[in-house]
Formats: C-alpha cells, structure tokens, sequence
C-alpha cells in the first residue's frame, strides 16, 4: 500500500536510469543515510562506535572491491587481504615519512598503491580464471604476507615489527574519539558507495558481467577482456587498500600483518557471498552480519550451555563460529546464490503488493 | 517487391582452410559477399558452417587463406577488430550474458561507442549521464522493432528461448553493423516465432541495408530469402549461386540426400 | 656438492607429500569436476582424528602396544574420512550438481570451515603429536659416491617411501582396476557414465574417500613431523601450486609437480632465501606457479583449454 509506485512515471531515460528509481526508495536511503550521520552519534555509545559500526563500515567498505572483482566481474581472488595490507602499509608510509602529509591524501595513496599490485597480480586473470585464478591470487596473499613481515622498510624499521598512528586530523577536525572515527568513516563510506554504483550500472560495469557471464561473446562485441579485467582489479584493489588505510589506522590504530592475512581474505569472500554477489547494497548486509554474528555468538552460546550445564569457553565460541559461517557458506551457496541482497529484494517485492499476496 | 540495390563485393573469402588436430573443417573455401545481400551459408550438419562464421569473426583463426573486408585483406582476424569494422553476430547455442537484463545486453552492444571514461562514469555527471541516455534511447528502438518491450528489464536468462533469440539479435543490431552474420537465427523456432524472425531479418535488410550471411537449415527460409547460396558439404564448397541453380545442382542434391550406388 | 645433493633430497621428500594430497585434488577434480578447496581441513581433521584416537584407545581398551594403537586409530580415522566423503555428496555436492566451478570452488571454502570448526570442537584445539615410532636419528647415504655420505633423517625417508608407496597403490587404482575405469568414465563425462549404468553418487562417495585417505596418510606424515596443529591446513595447501603447476586433470602431472615445487622451494630458501631475509618458502611455490601459468595456462601436463561459442 505504501510502497506502490502508481503515478510514478518515468519521462526521461534519465530518470530511468537512476539508482533509486522508486521514490519510496529514494527517501527511505536519505533518511537512512541521515540517520547515519545525525541519528547514530546522537543514540550510540563509545562500544557500539568502536566494536561495531566502524568495523561494519570498512569491511562493508572492503566488500564492495571485492564484490567488483568477484561478483561483477566473476574474478575469483582470494587474496584481498594482502590489497588491504598493501593500502595500509603504503599509506603508513606515505603518512609518516612525507612531511605534514594530509590525512586523506595518504590513505587515497594507499588505494592507489594497492591498485598497482592489484593490476600486477591480476594479469594471471588474462590467461586463467576460475580455480588457477584463484591461486594465483594466493600468490599475491602469501607473497606480500611475507614481504611486510620480513622487509624492514615497510614498518619504519621499527623494532618490533609493528605499525603505529596517531593523531589523526583532517583541516584541523581531530579524530580522536570514537564517534568522531566513525564518522570520518562513514564520510569516506557513502562517497566510495555512490562512486562503485555508478560504475557498476554503466558502461564499464556492463562489461565487468559481460566478462562474468561469457568472456568469449564479450570480445566478439567489441569488448576487450584485457581492458575489463584489469580495470575490475584495478578498481577493486583501490577500493581494497583505501579501506585496509582505513582499518589500519581509524580502527587498529597500531597493526601487525597479520591482520591482513588469509583469515581476512576468507573472511571478505564470506561477506560477499552471504551478502550477495554483485550487490553493493549486499556488502552491507554481508558486513553488518559477519560483524554482528560473533558478538552475538559470543552472548547465546554460553547461555545456551548454561541451561544444559555445559561451560562453553571461548575457544569454543570461536570453533562454533567456523561451523556456523562454513554451513552458511554451503547453504546460501545451495539455496540462495544471491544472498541476503536477493531476500531483501524479494521482500521489498512482497512489500510493494502488500497487503496483497500477489 | 521492389528490386533492391545489390552493391561490390564488401566481403571476400580466400582459400580458407581450417584444421582442428587432425579434423580438416574447412578445405579451400571461397566465396565472395555483395553488399546489401542476403547470402546463405548451407550444408549437411557438420558441414563446417560454423566454423566458416567463427573464422570471419575472428573465434577461430584458419591455417590457411586469408579474408578481405572492404578492400582490407587480413590473414587472421582478432575478434575486436571485426567488431571495429562493422561486423556482428548471433550464436548458434546463444552467447547471451544470462545475468543482465534484456537492457544491458542490448546496451553491452553499444560499448565500442562509449566515449566516456572511468572517473566520468564514477562520477556519472554530465557528458556521462547523457551519453549513457542516448545510446539507451538507440537501444529502445531496437527493443521497439523486436518487440520485446515488455521483457526489457528481465534478466535473459528468465527468458523463454523464442525471446532469447531475439535478444541474441537485438544485441547485433546495437552495434549498428554493416555485416550481420546469423548462426541459425530460426533454430528450434515455431512456425510464428520463424515468420517473425524472417520479417526481422527482411526489414534489417531492407530498412537499413544490413548485408546479411545468414547459415540456416530450414530449406523453404533459405530459398525464399537469399539473394545467393554458398552450399558446404564436409568442409568442401560444393555449390554457389542464386537459389535455383544451387537447388538444382546435382551435388548439392546428393550431399542432402545422400547419392544411391 | 654434497650439501647440494642433501637440499635436493630434502626437496624430493618434502615433494612427495606435496604430490599425495596434490593426488587427493586431482582425483577429485577429475572425478567429479570439483576443486576442493577442503583437501586442506581434510588433511587437518584425518590428523588430529589419528592423534587423538591413537592417545584415547589405549586409555579407553587398556593395551600399550604402540602399534597397534596407531593401526586402529587409522582405521578409525579412514572410517571417519568415508562418513564425511558420504556427508559431502549428500549435503552438498548433490545439490550444486549443474554450478560453475566457482560455485563450487566457494562450496569448499566453507567445507573448509566447517571441518576446522567442527574438528576442533571434537577433538580439541592444542598441538597434539603423532608417534609412528620411526628412528629418529639421522644417517649417511651413499658413502661410496660423496666422502663422508649424505646426511638425511631416517624418518623422513621412511615417510617418503610411505607417501611414495600411496601415490604407487592409487595410480595402480586408478589404472587398472574396475572402479578405477568407472571412476574415469565418471571423470570424462558425467551424463555418458550414467548411461551406461555408472551409479555418479557412488563413484562420488568413492573418490571424496580416497582423496579422505590420502588426506589421512600426508596428515599423519606431516602431523609426525610437525605437531597436528592448525598450520596443518596452510601446509597443505601448498599442493594448490603443485596442481597448477602439474595440471588439474593429470595424475602424473601432480606427482611430477608436487617433486619440482619440493625441490625448487628447498632450492630457493637455501639459495635464494638468505639474500631476501629469508622465510621465502610460504610463497615461493605460488608464485613460481603464478609464472608458470602465464606461459603455459594449463600448466605442465594438463589438457588444453578450448572454449566453445
């Protein structure tokens, strides 16, 4: 009843093609994004700043390249964790070693680092893909797994090995509390989504699923699988090293590599997967679950054993989060390929007969 | 009906020779194609058809022998440059991008023509946002003209057969091609859904001019439509002419039929 | 040039285990055009399944024998492989049947999961050692070629002969036995293997518990070398380049492969590795394969790929 869109005309090919076309839409996403900015910081506590919302919001961040790669343009990489690292560790560097580097400046640099090696690990993609592909992006993992550990360079030659920020400001606004962190994010966040849509509804983003969906038509449109696929990792890996900067040194403020190891390309691929591949809205609901299941997990399970008498440590939360996530993977892999992104859309579908059923 | 311009030869085929491992698919084939025409390819399954269409368009590059397009010869084609010069087709087993939407695959045709670059598109302002709704509106009037406005926004894949193959088409058409190579557009058709598909393939060619090389099994389509017949048999050229000589000739006659001993 | 003949032993038995869970990838892929992803965890859980029950039943039946502790616990530990292969086909691989291979691929990353958890949970989350009760003093070979004779770990060479007499037994499977040329068929086309009356759901049960056997054989090896521990899992991956490097559908290929990449990765750690710091090894193979594959896509043995529009 309230979601029809009767009366709504489109009379202009522009307005067709916008992102929300459904006014509904459209207000719904202001009034979330200003919620976001106003609401939040006006309801929130410094723990669900700090444990929550701006990690949801940089892995949501990462998702979205690594749903470019993957879920747009079928590239499989497992190694985005080491774009992440790369983004963190080169911003870092950027940041410490440049006198009064801006803030923004030396994390961008950090995306576009990680674009490098995103277009040099990804020239297998041009001779391989599917399951080659995907080792060979461990390479890329592995590879720079090593690199940051063992050459001194990249950690200021610290001795410890490990990575450090401080005092972070951008045009005289420190970042020093939670919510300010959380909104700094939240800034880089809504930007980097609207740029990824617009992409990914254009032209460029037409060609990513061409690629995905029958690389060998593609070339014979005119598409050049070359120009596609590198500029999906390019993108992606961009996207990816800003939001490692970002993890680095908004949410981990010192950092060890790893952080950024395979854990956390599995963990970006889940996100994806349950989220929806090719949705970036799905990245959201990917993130916001990963986030949110193990704090959840964490409460529930030692409950539960408590009503049978059983002691559930922690370790066996942790075990019992590998299960849960592994069985999902399998399951929404199984039933729903689309993730939650397809569930929500199925239920806005139910939303606009409602209250009919059909 | 009118008599229509036939114009030069826009398209030559020279001694083309194709192996796969062992497999001779095509031995010497020449035949040339005029512009504005409706030219068959036909033959026997197996005859080596396809593949002749996958070496214009650069799929599959032949051993031997060498293509000449408007006066430009190239011994091996590379997809993107047939694509360049004009050159579209469809698929026999449909090469559709299943996950878009009728639009996009329609729109996917229209690429070589995007002028727009990346941070544009990022930003989508301005002469990326008008360009996008220019070639949309060129891609509607190809929807119009299939007929398939009420599917424009289904991802293909939901689609029935019949529509598939006229997205198959559509996608073609948006590339604005001089040459249009047809895979069997009528396979696995219906009589209405052939009826319709002829009616495309006649006002494409006759609306726009589209020279069209066109493979297809069903006799009655063939004679009725083309100018000129290339008629294949196990890789070998064995008739080419207009559509009653071909039909009388005694070797394409046993190659169908198979000769009695 | 004796150190130099050492490193390459060295590599050589390092490879040999590479090649058997490497074997455990091909025979799957081939059988049933799955990549598993899981060949890893599998490796982890038949370990730890033999760790734990080689420390329990002696406890539980009362017995000492050092044997016949580790015998039983194999076999409980391949009895367990046969349920998962049987859990595998049943929960997932049934209902991914007509799924492209990153699908598939992805299915096994969360297998992958879900063994980690759940083999932890059961059978506990320390280090746990495997005591085949192999001499563990080292020996010289070949003192008649090198003076002085090549110094090598007896249990590593025994291990070596136990993964080389594995990869023996599965090719002789494979080759000539009847099961072994329906599994074939299986592998070259699914639907004409039906056809001729190949149960597909069986065969699959089959090669998901041969490659759980092998699993279970590198598992015990390395887990006697190293602790059953979670870098289980990571070791076993290296079979991943193996594979790439040998070709995903050839069973030579991976036991060639899986002894270059043994050999090359000893090679350059020793060689190569002082110069950049060292450590080099968690990424040598991939990368070498990475190279590989941009020269020869399908890698050393494998078929080549024809796309068909």
């Amino acid at each position: 009843m309230f979601y029809r869109e009767n009366g709504q005309f489109k009379t202009t090919y522009k307005s067709d093609q916008q992102i929300f076309a459904v006014k509904q839409d459209r207000i719904a996403i202001i009034a979330i994004i200003a919620f976001a900015f106003i609401g939040v910081p006006m309801l929130a506590d410094e723990y669900l700043f700090r444990a929550i919302l701006v990690p949801f919001l940089i892995l949501a961040l990462a998702a979205i390249g690594v749903n470019i790669l993957v879920g747009y343009c079928g590239q499989i990489s497992l190694g985005s964790g080491a774009f992440m690292a790369v983004g963190a560790y080169m911003a870092y560097n950027v940041f410490m070693r440049v006198e009064d580097m801006p803030l923004i400046v030396a994390l961008l640099s950090g995306g576009f680092f990680a674009m490098l090696a995103g277009i040099i690990f990804g020239i297998p993609s041009l001779r391989v893909k599917g399951l080659y592909l995907a080792v060979a992006t461990l390479a890329a993992q592995f590879f720079f797994d090593w690199l940051f550990v063992r050459v001194r360079w990249f950690t200021l030659d610290s001795p410890a090995g490990t990575a450090e920020v401080s005092n972070l400001s951008v045009f005289g606004w420190q970042i020093a509390t939670p919510m300010d962190k959380y909104l700094f994010v939240l800034g880089f966040v809504v930007v980097f989504a609207l740029l990824a849509k617009n992409l990914v509804r254009g032209p460029i983003g037409r060609e990513w699923m061409a690629i995905r969906d029958m690389d060998v038509a593609a070339s014979v449109i005119g598409i050049r699988p070359m120009y596609a696929k590198l500029t999906a990792f390019a993108v992606s890996s961009f996207i990816i090293g800003v939001a490692g900067a970002l993890w680095a040194f908004v949410h981990l403020g010192s950092w060890e590599p790893l952080s950024f190891d395979i854990n956390r390309s599995f963990q970006l691929l889940f996100i994806v997967i349950i989220g929806g591949l090719g949705s970036i809205m799905g990245c959201f609901f990917g993130a916001a679950f990963i986030v949110i299941t193990p704090i959840v997990l964490n409460q529930l399970l030692p409950w539960i054993g408590s009503l049978f008498g059983v002691e559930i440590s922690t370790a066996m939360v942790g075990h019992a989060e590998f299960m849960i996530f592994g069985a999902l993977i399998v399951w929404f892999l199984i039933k729903e390929p689309h993730g939650l992104a397809k569930y929500w859309s199925m239920a806005r579908h139910k939303l606009r007969l409602w209250p009919f059923p059909h | 009906m009118s008599k229509k311009k036939i114009g030069d030869v826009i398209l030559d085929v020279n001694n083309i020779s194709l192996r796969f491992g062992g497999v001779k698919a095509l031995s010497d084939i020449s035949f040339d194609v005029r512009e504005h025409e409706i030219r068959a390819i036909i033959g026997p399954n197996g005859a080596g058809k396809s593949s002749m269409l996958n070496c214009i368009n650069g799929v599959y590059k032949p051993q031997e022998g060498s293509i000449t397009f408007r006066g430009q010869t190239f011994k091996h084609m590379n997809s993107r440059q047939v694509a360049e010069l004009g050159v579209a087709r469809t698929f026999q087993n449909l090469a559709l991008f299943k996950g878009m939407s009728v639009i996009d695959n329609l729109m996917t045709g229209r690429n070589l023509r995007i002028k727009s670059n990346l941070l544009l598109q990022a930003l989508r302002w301005g002469p990326a946002e008008r360009e996008e709704s220019e070639h949309r509106e060129k891609v509607e009037r190809i929807i119009d003209f299939l007929e398939i406005q009420a599917h424009r926004k289904t991802p293909v894949g939901q689609l029935p057969y019949g529509l598939q193959k006229r997205v198959d088409l559509g996608r073609a058409l948006a590339m604005e091609p001089q040459v249009l190579l047809l895979d069997e557009p009528m396979a696995g058709m219906n009589v209405e859904e052939k009826q319709d598909m002829c009616r495309f393939v006649l006002d494409v060619n006759d609306e726009f001019g589209t020279t069209i090389v066109l493979i297809e099994h069903d006799m009655s389509v063939v004679m009725d439509i083309s100018d000129r017949v290339v008629v294949l048999d196990y890789g070998k050229k064995i008739g080419d002419g207009v559509p009653d000589e071909v039909r009388a000739n005694p070797d394409v006659i046993s190659a169908y039929l198979g000769t009695s001993h | 040039m004796g150190f130099f003949l050492e490193t390459i032993i060295a590599g050589l038995m390092n490879g040999v285990l590479y090649s058997l869970v490497a074997l455990g990838f091909v025979l799957i892929f081939k059988a049933s055009g799955v990549f598993n992803f899981a060949q890893g965890a599998m490796v982890l859980f038949a370990a730890l399944a033999m760790a734990r029950f080689a420390e329990w039943l002696p406890e539980w039946l009362g017995f000492e024998s050092l044997l016949l502790a580790n015998v039983l616990a194999f076999a409980i530990a391949a009895f367990l492989m046969l349920i998962f292969a049987w859990a595998v086909e049943r929960f997932v691989l049934r209902h991914l049947v007509n799924q492209e291979g990153v699908v598939l691929l992805m299915a096994t990353l969360g297998i992958t999961f879900f063994i980690d958890g759940f083999g932890q949970t059961i059978f506990g989350s320390d280090i746990y050692a495997i005591d085949l009760g192999l001499p563990a003093e080292p020996i010289f070979i070949l003192e008649g070629l090198f003076p002085g004779g090549l110094l090598i770990n007896q249990d590593d060479l025994v291990t070596a002969l136990m993964a080389m007499a594995m990869v023996a037994l599965l090719t002789l499977f494979f080759q000539k036995t009847g099961t072994g040329r329906a599994l074939r068929a299986v592998a070259d086309d699914h639907q004409a293997a039906q056809s001729v009356g190949i149960p597909l759901g069986r065969m699959w049960v089959i090669v998901w518990f041969m490659a759980g056997l092998t699993a279970l054989v590198a598992g015990m090896i390395w887990g006697e070398k190293m602790g059953v521990q979670f870098a289980l899992t990571f070791v076993a991956l290296k079979a991943l380049p193996v594979i790439i490097l040998g070709g995903l559908t050839s069973v030579p290929g991976a036991i060639v492969a899986g002894l270059i990449i043994g050999v090359s990765e000893q090679l350059a750690e020793v060689y190569i590795g002082p110069m950049v710091g060292g450590g080099i090894q968690i990424w040598f193979a991939y990368v070498l394969a990475m190279v590989v594959l941009l020269f020869r896509p399908q890698g050393l043995f494998g078929e080549k790929i024809i796309d068909r529009v």
